[in-house]
């Protein structure tokens, strides 16, 4: 029984999805050309993270080991679909935004990695708060990177604009290469202060 | 006829999977850092994908259609692309050991590669028929061939160049892949479906 804002906090920074662990790469890559749509994106995907992370922890003693990852899959499947249900009813404009990338939720190798290399082994609320670390690193990780290419790219901030029309808008950050180059140059920019701290110490 | 020629060659270029739809990346930057490892890569990509387009293509048609149950057809892919990996390791572990060899470490990964889920989701949304489907994931998994092969060679390339210390790593495959990426753009119009 771990401390669970310790395995929150842990989740958030430490080892966070995006910048540390380097996991879930197509998601923060493609649905990050406005803030919005980052921030759905990751909540939809913590919402899946949190359910499977806690169901598969419920049923840890009960899976056989051999079959465990078809068993893992089948429920990360069932809670992904059950978001898209939710997403279509309430929030349809977010769901045609984000389109593929929902069904897609089920092979983001952040929930399957969770549930194999931590709700698979660890108690039912200690998964969950897992779950809600991850969750949220993602999520933070994909609104930061969002901004960034809304600002960059169209010259808002939350669909607010913020640049004067005269300014000059890099079209290219709101399309495939700026995902590339933004993720890029701000894991640089962590590495920086990383390697800062270190000389430091 | 044409429309097929064309589809292929769309699927290679202009909507690369990679490199404008981002299906596929944690294999692009995970196994990209020798070419012989991307090759392999590649290849058991173009083979499953080939083979799960064909197959949730009659699953869906067949079982959940036919029960009225496609809502369910995410749950549905997933356990057949996973079968069918599990699958094709059997088959080649038996049938040709060298291959298997080759391929071996790359063929679990495949099923959580997004590529594969991801066509097959789009070729159902795109009510493509059985060939087009088929056709569709050729394209798209030689366009992931094609773009994870390029990719290494570079790699390898920069691997003894000086570059900044912060972009060590990854940082420098992702700018390197946003440069790719703006050379693909290229291939924008090129084809209109």
């Amino acid at each position: 029984m771990g401390n669970p804002i310790k395995i929150i906090k842990n989740g958030i920074f430490d080892e966070n999805p995006t910048f540390v662990q380097v996991i879930g790469m197509c998601p923060t890559l493609a649905v990050t050309s406005s803030a919005i749509n980052g921030i759905g994106m990751g909540l939809s995907t913590a919402a899946v993270l949190i359910c499977s992370n806690l169901f598969i922890s419920l049923l840890r003693k009960v899976i056989p080991d051999k079959v465990r990852i078809p068993c893992f899959i089948v429920v990360i499947a069932t809670f992904v679909t059950i978001i898209q249900f939710l997403l279509q009813a309430y929030l349809p404009s977010l769901n045609a935004s984000l389109g593929l990338y929902i069904p897609l939720i089920v092979v983001n190798c952040i929930i399957l990695g969770r549930a194999e290399a931590y709700a698979s082994k660890n108690s039912a609320i200690d998964s969950m708060c897992d779950g809600i670390g991850n969750g949220l690193g993602f999520t933070i990780a994909l609104a930061v990177i969002g901004l960034v290419r809304e600002f960059i790219g169209s010259g808002t901030l939350f669909n607010v604009t913020v640049l004067p029309d005269a300014f000059p808008k890099t079209l290219l950050f709101v399309m495939a290469p700026g995902a590339f180059f933004t993720l890029g140059c701000l894991m640089a920019l962590l590495n920086h202060f990383k390697n800062k701290n270190k000389n430091k110490a | 006829m044409s429309d097929l020629v064309l589809l292929v060659l769309a699927g290679i270029f202009v909507n690369n999977y990679v490199l404008s739809q981002f299906l596929g990346i944690c294999p692009f930057l995970g196994v990209s850092k020798r070419v012989e490892t991307a090759t392999g890569m590649g290849v058991a990509v173009i083979f499953v994908i080939t083979l799960a387009c064909a197959a949730t293509y009659l699953v869906y048609n067949f079982i959940l259609v036919p029960l009225g149950i496609e809502y369910l057809y995410n749950i549905a892919f997933i356990l057949v692309i996973a079968a069918l990996v599990q699958f094709v390791e059997m088959f080649l572990k038996k049938s040709s050991p060298s291959l298997y060899q080759a391929l071996g470490v790359f063929l679990p990964l495949i099923t959580t590669n997004c590529a594969v889920l991801g066509v097959a989701v789009l070729n159902m949304q795109k009510n493509y028929n059985f060939i087009e489907s088929v056709l569709n994931g050729i394209g798209s998994s030689a366009g992931f061939a094609l773009a994870i092969i390029l990719f290494a060679g570079i790699r390898e390339r920069i691997e003894f160049n000086d570059t900044p210390k912060a972009f060590d790593g990854f940082p420098m495959a992702l700018v390197t892949a946003g440069i790719m990426s703006i050379a693909f753009l290229g291939f924008q119009g090129l084809i209109k479906l």
